[in-house]
């Protein structure tokens, strides 16, 4: 199959981004607006064209997928080590670039109308096009380097759309930590490539994902305290996807990258640089299934699960609706690292890598769908805070319809989309792990709880005092909700497990039933629970809030893991690490280089002395040394 | 030669006035004194000279010529050595050695 | 006359003329004209280089020998491969981006500009000679003129720390020397005569007792003025004090010379003293560079981030150096080049900044991108290459650091390496801090409301020393080619 074309894929973001960026003060906004969206919208329609040409076109050969690649060396480290630069096309890559481009250009659309009128328009749509292009190539990278150059550029394209209001310090500081948190996950990434590049032998994902491979078979060569090294490899590389997706203990960064206009949280941080980890984890999965009989996928697994527990908890306490959806977003998150860490890999044993994949593409849609309607909402009101909106149905009834459509996707009631991925999730848990499975049941009615409690906060229950009187967002920021509203509704339809599975086959996915019975039971408990408590403004939250006392508060204080990031970095790190540092630098270390001029100055004004300018001294020396040389040679010529 | 004394006792005579000469050297505070000692060490070294050629060279002359060399060389040496004191009694106006400590540090 | 002599003769023809000039303007526009001669000669070496390589194959090529002392074999001898043609770029370019800069040297130009010249000369030198007492004469060349150019032009405590930079190199001169003339007196062990000639002491056995002897004395004796911890010391006070241009030249070019002398001179002729000391060493760089990185968060002058940030970047180039293999050679030389594009680029700006606000204090700066856009938008592009952000050349230095570094499976090596990665966190948290306080924010002193647009002679500058760190990190394949081929010969003699 022809696939040259797909490199233009990410070159045209990446050109919109140099032009936009070099004539940043020459460029009108409004000309800026359009190059975006316009280079976007070419790269989409391309995407959407590959998407066409590989799975219908060209489809199966032999009953698998195939992959292509096309691929030049970038650099060359060692005779059998090198960076190569290149596309690679299997089912997930030309997924993930149907999911990334129909998200960047919803998003793109919708800036033109939430970002008018801001000083820095054409910077910030310079730095979508940045993105876009990042993420692209990490998607289409075709060896272990480059896709790791890709994820450090999505990481400053993240820093910089974060700290767009430059001028705000809580914008900066959340810039700051979410590069230096994920930059610490990819500090495991990096040496987990070093080990899989010196044990391996090579960086390519072809070589390494064959099941046959040398790659693959003789992962027991090596150990480490008792595990192949491969093994450890794996977990490492999964520290860096875990960074990136916000799994527990890394996840500090994503509440705060809130602070980044809604666009950007929308595009980045619910629908694709946050998937990038799982992303990862599913490109590397034949290694991930296969060596060691899966331990790393295990460990997948379980921090999967408690990740999206951990984070549901939290979403439930929370006042701000971003921080409320950048929980959400955890969550599920979580349920997708779950799925692929219950995933076996043949057919129907593969439904975990089928479900995770699935998830990741509706839920792009539907979390892509609910911050921007967030942001229409927070647009119109001037506030992130529930405590500010109320009754908004009113005033704003497609963002109220389409925000409705995306709660109820992500709580899984059919027939909207979320009910499907999040349905084959739970069977492939069901089937692997009880524990994971009854997790996630319960994670699915907290879901339904915290998304209907912002629902009925935001649009129903008592109207608050509004300074300007709220009305709808214009066309180019309700046209965008509503196609992925669109999409929420049907993308669930779509029979995914034909496309994509672990072994590239494609299956044929069934509905289980009484799981799905189960899971739609434990999605409508929690809308009827949110309706019961915040339909009406009603005192019946806060005091079931108090009754469950300390534990409330550590929810809704995070369970103080940014307190422990604060403390860590500048009690430890800036106080006890970097100061002494600096200190014994100056004091000790130059002060023995000082001290050594000082001894030498001290000895010259002690030598001083021998210069007394008194005849009668040098007289004395002169005298002095003629006798003992005289003794010398007397005792010389004597003995 | 004088009899019933050895070389050893005389060369004693003129070691003990040479170094009588370099202690006054070393230590006297007046530029003349330091003078007289030099004279001191001079004509220890001219006995020395002679004392040797006539005790143990006696059939010799060198020594005793030699002596008369030095007896005239140390009467240069010493107009020499005033006229310097002289003018440099005319820019510091004293004949002290603790005065011409210029030269240091 | 061979093209590579014609590096210390223009610069000598262009200190002629600079003598007779009268005012700023002609020394500047001398200098620049000179300095821009020489990058043309830079890049023409470059082509011609390759050309030459296509059909020659030794070692060095362009070589040119002359007798200079008869009784010791000392001999005026060059030639170059493809390691000294990068590095001899490297210093063209960063010559003529320092003359950009000094484009408002008020006191003395005349004088400043000679000194100046005086020091590149030292450089070119140094990198196109294989005799290693002639190499030695060139390196004092580039040194001695740095107690002028800090004491005289620079500013605050500038006596203080002419005298201590040049002071400790000086030091580390007197013990180099004893290592030089220890190889020397030892170049005889096979039979042959005593020589200077690296490529013939090369061939030579000297004997292991010697070498053990003599390696920690020249790798000190180099390495010092690359920074190796403890002797780093001078670093941040001279490059504080020191003009900007001066910085630039000193941080970028001069620091390369220690690398590059550890490459030649003390692990290709005394190998197996390498191999036996460099556990210790290996210690002592990768102390440097975690500790030159922690150093700099707690700064808050900007050029003693950037002196401490060169400790940190310079220790990877010694700990890669130590590796004894091609790939962690070829990272150390990238990185080599890489680091003093960067490192020019970045006194470049911290002098525009200064110029401007008359403080280089970060508390008292803050929200710069505002009112000098291209400034700062171009310090944070250079702090994200510096960070190891790919697409610039940090990273392509550092990637291949790493990888041939992990090549090595002593579990110190290990170990040691782990520890040079995570430099990446470390270096992300200072070099973000500043940009956090510094460029971004509220602007905290009104004065700074309006401050003046940058010029063409300072933009001139910042691209020029731009572009090569672009250019690097997007292409590297022709670099890194050409680097690995002429570090072959030198793996040979380590096996």
């Amino acid at each position: 199959m022809n696939i040259g074309y797909i490199i233009l894929i990410p070159l045209i973001p990446l050109v919109v981004f140099l032009v936009l960026g070099i004539f940043n003060q020459k460029i009108k906004p409004s000309v800026s607006g359009y190059v975006g969206v316009f280079g976007l919208l070419v790269s989409a329609a391309l995407s959407l064209y590959a998407a066409y040409q590989y799975f219908f076109v060209f489809g199966k050969t032999d009953g698998f997928y195939q992959t292509f690649s096309e691929k030049t060396v970038w650099m060359n480290f060692t005779e059998i080590l090198h960076i190569d630069m290149g596309i690679l096309v299997d089912p997930i890559s030309v997924m993930m670039l149907v999911v990334v481009s129909v998200v960047s250009l919803m998003v793109h659309i919708y800036s033109r109308g939430y970002m008018k009128g801001d000083d820095g328009y054409t910077k910030f749509f310079a730095f979508l096009s940045l993105f876009t292009f990042s993420m692209y190539g990490l998607v289409l990278a075709t060896n272990l380097f480059q896709i790791y150059i890709f994820w450090e550029l999505v990481g400053v394209s993240s820093y910089l759309l974060i700290g767009y209001y430059y001028t705000k310090t809580t914008a900066i500081a959340a810039a700051k930590k979410a590069f230096i948190v994920t930059r610490f996950a990819d500090f495991g990434f990096l040496i987990g490539i070093l080990i899989i590049g010196y044990y391996t032998g090579t960086f390519d994902f072809e070589t390494l994902n064959n099941p046959e491979g040398s790659a693959i078979l003789n992962w027991a060569v090596t150990s480490f305290m008792g595990l192949s090294v491969i093994t450890w490899a794996l977990i490492l590389i999964f520290i860096g996807g875990a960074g990136k997706s916000a799994m527990f203990p890394f996840h500090i960064w994503l509440p705060d990258a809130m602070e980044g206009p809604t666009p950007v949280s929308a595009l980045i941080h619910a629908a694709t640089m946050v998937v990038a980890g799982i992303f990862l984890v599913a490109r590397l999965f034949p290694m991930f299934y296969f060596v060691e009989n899966g331990f790393a996928l295990n460990i997948v697994a379980y921090v999967g699960a408690f990740s999206a527990l951990f984070a549901a908890i939290i979403a439930i306490t929370q006042n701000d609706i971003k921080r409320v959806l950048a929980f959400s977003t955890m969550s599920q998150l979580g349920y997708m690292m779950l799925a692929l860490g219950v995933s076996g890999y043949e057919g129907h044993d593969g439904v975990g890598y089928m479900a995770s994949m699935f998830h990741l593409f509706t839920h792009a849609m539907f979390k892509a769908l609910l911050f921007l309607g967030a942001g229409s909402v927070i647009h119109a009101v001037h506030s992130n805070f529930l405590k500010d909106m109320g009754g908004l149905r009113k005033y704003m009834p497609i963002t109220n319809i389409t925000f409705l459509i995306a709660a109820l996707a992500i709580s899984g009631v059919p027939p909207f989309a979320g009910f499907w991925s999040k349905d084959e999730i739970l069977v492939a848990a069901y089937d692997q792990n009880k524990l994971i499975y009854y997790i996630g049941v319960f994670v699915a009615g907290l879901t339904a709880f915290y998304m209907f409690r912002i629902y009925f906060g935001i649009f129903w229950g008592k109207e608050k005092y509004y300074e300007h009187k709220p009305k709808e967002s214009p066309l180019s920021m309700t046209f965008p909700l509503m196609v992925l509203a669109f999409l929420s509704i049907t993308a669930g339809f779509i029979p995914f497990s034909e496309f994509i599975s672990a072994d590239k086959a494609g299956f044929e996915a069934h509905l289980n039933y009484p799981l799905a019975a189960i899971a739609t039971l434990v999605g409508v408990m929690g809308i009827m629970l949110a309706w019961v408590f915040y339909k009406k403004e009603s005192s019946l939250s806060d005091r079931y809030a108090n009754a469950l006392g300390p534990f409330y508060k550590w929810a809704s204080d995070k369970f103080y893991f940014d307190e422990i990031y604060m403390f860590i970095t500048k009690k430890i790190l800036f106080k006890r690490v970097s100061e002494p540092i600096a200190k014994f630098d100056r004091n000790y270390v130059d002060g023995t280089m000082v001290g050594i001029g000082n001894k030498t100055v001290l000895t010259s004004e002690k030598i001083k002395g021998l210069q007394s300018g008194k005849v009668q001294d040098y007289a004395f020396a002169f005298i002095a040394g003629a006798v003992i040389i005289g003794l010398v040679f007397i005792y010389l010529l004597t003995s | 030669m004088i009899e019933g004394i050895t070389i050893y006792e005389i060369l004693t005579l003129t070691t003990i006035l040479f170094f009588i000469g370099v202690y006054g050297f070393l230590t006297r505070r007046n530029l003349i004194s330091i003078l007289i000692s030099v004279e001191m060490i001079l004509n220890a070294s001219v006995v020395n000279f002679v004392i040797i050629n006539k005790y143990l060279y006696p059939d010799e002359l060198q020594g005793v010529l030699f002596s008369i060399f030095i007896i005239a060389v140390a009467a240069a040496e010493t107009a020499l050595a005033v006229a310097i004191i002289i003018n440099l009694y005319r820019q510091i106006s004293s004949v002290e050695v603790k005065d011409t400590e210029v030269m240091k540090y | 006359m061979d093209i590579l002599s014609l590096f210390i003769i223009v610069p000598l023809l262009t200190i002629a003329v600079l003598v007779f000039t009268k005012s700023l303007k002609q020394a500047r526009v001398v200098s620049m004209i000179g300095s821009f001669i020489q990058l043309g000669m830079a890049i023409n070496l470059v082509f011609a280089y390759l050309k030459e390589r296509a059909i020659n194959q030794d070692i060095m090529v362009f070589t040119r020998d002359l007798v200079w002392f008869e009784q010791f074999n000392i001999h005026y001898s060059v030639g170059v491969d493809g390691i000294s043609v990068a590095l001899l770029l490297l210093t063209s370019i960063v010559v003529l981006a320092g003359v950009f800069i000094s484009w408002k040297m008020y006191d003395l130009p005349k004088e400043f500009f000679i000194s100046l010249i005086v020091l590149s000369i030292g450089v070119y030198g140094f990198f196109i000679t294989i005799d290693l007492f002639t190499m030695f004469v060139f390196f004092e060349i580039a040194v001695i003129p740095m107690y002028l150019l800090i004491g005289i032009w620079g500013s605050g405590p500038k006596e203080y720390s002419a005298m201590k930079l040049t002071l400790m190199l000086m030091g580390a001169s007197a013990v180099l020397l004893v290592g030089i003339l220890g190889i020397y007196y030892n170049s005889d062990a096979d039979g042959g005569v005593l020589t200077f000639n690296i490529l013939e002491i090369a061939k030579v056995n000297i004997p292991f007792e010697a070498q053990k002897l003599f390696f920690p004395l020249t790798f000190i004796g180099f390495a010092v003025i690359s920074a190796l911890f403890p002797f780093h010391t001078w670093s941040p006070d001279g490059h504080a004090s020191a003009p900007t241009a001066v910085s630039m030249l000193h941080a970028g070019v001069l620091m390369k010379l220690g690398g590059y002398g550890v490459f030649r001179v003390a692990m290709y002729l005394l190998p197996e003293g390498a191999m036996d000391w460099s556990w210790v060493f290996i210690l002592l760089s990768v102390i440097g560079v975690v500790y030159g990185a922690f150093s700099a968060i707690k700064q808050t002058d900007l050029k003693y981030i950037n002196a401490y940030s060169s400790v940190s970047h310079l220790g990877l180039v010694l700990f890669a150096l130590l590796m004894l293999n091609k790939t962690a050679w070829n990272g150390a030389i990238i990185q080599s080049l890489s680091h003093g594009f960067m490192t020019a680029l970045f006194f470049a700006l911290i002098g525009m900044i200064y110029e401007r606000t008359h403080t280089r204090d970060i508390r008292k700066l803050g929200g710069l991108l505002k009112v000098i856009p291209f400034i700062s938008v171009i310090y944070v592009i250079a702090g994200l290459a510096s960070l190891g952000l790919p697409g610039f050349s940090g990273f392509v230095a550092e990637m291949n650091i790493f990888v041939g570094a992990f090549q090595n499976d002593d579990i110190f090596i290990r170990v040691a390496t782990i520890l040079s990665v995570s430099v990446i966190v470390i270096t992300a948290v200072y070099i973000l801090r500043v940009v956090g306080i510094m460029l971004m924010g509220p602007i905290r002193n009104d004065s700074y409301l309006k401050l003046e647009r940058v010029t063409w002679f300072e933009k001139s500058g910042i691209l020029l020393l731009l572009i090569p760190i672009v250019g690097i990190g997007v292409a590297p394949l022709w670099l890194s080619d050409m680097i690995l081929e002429s570090l072959q010969p030198f793996i040979q003699g380590l096996l």
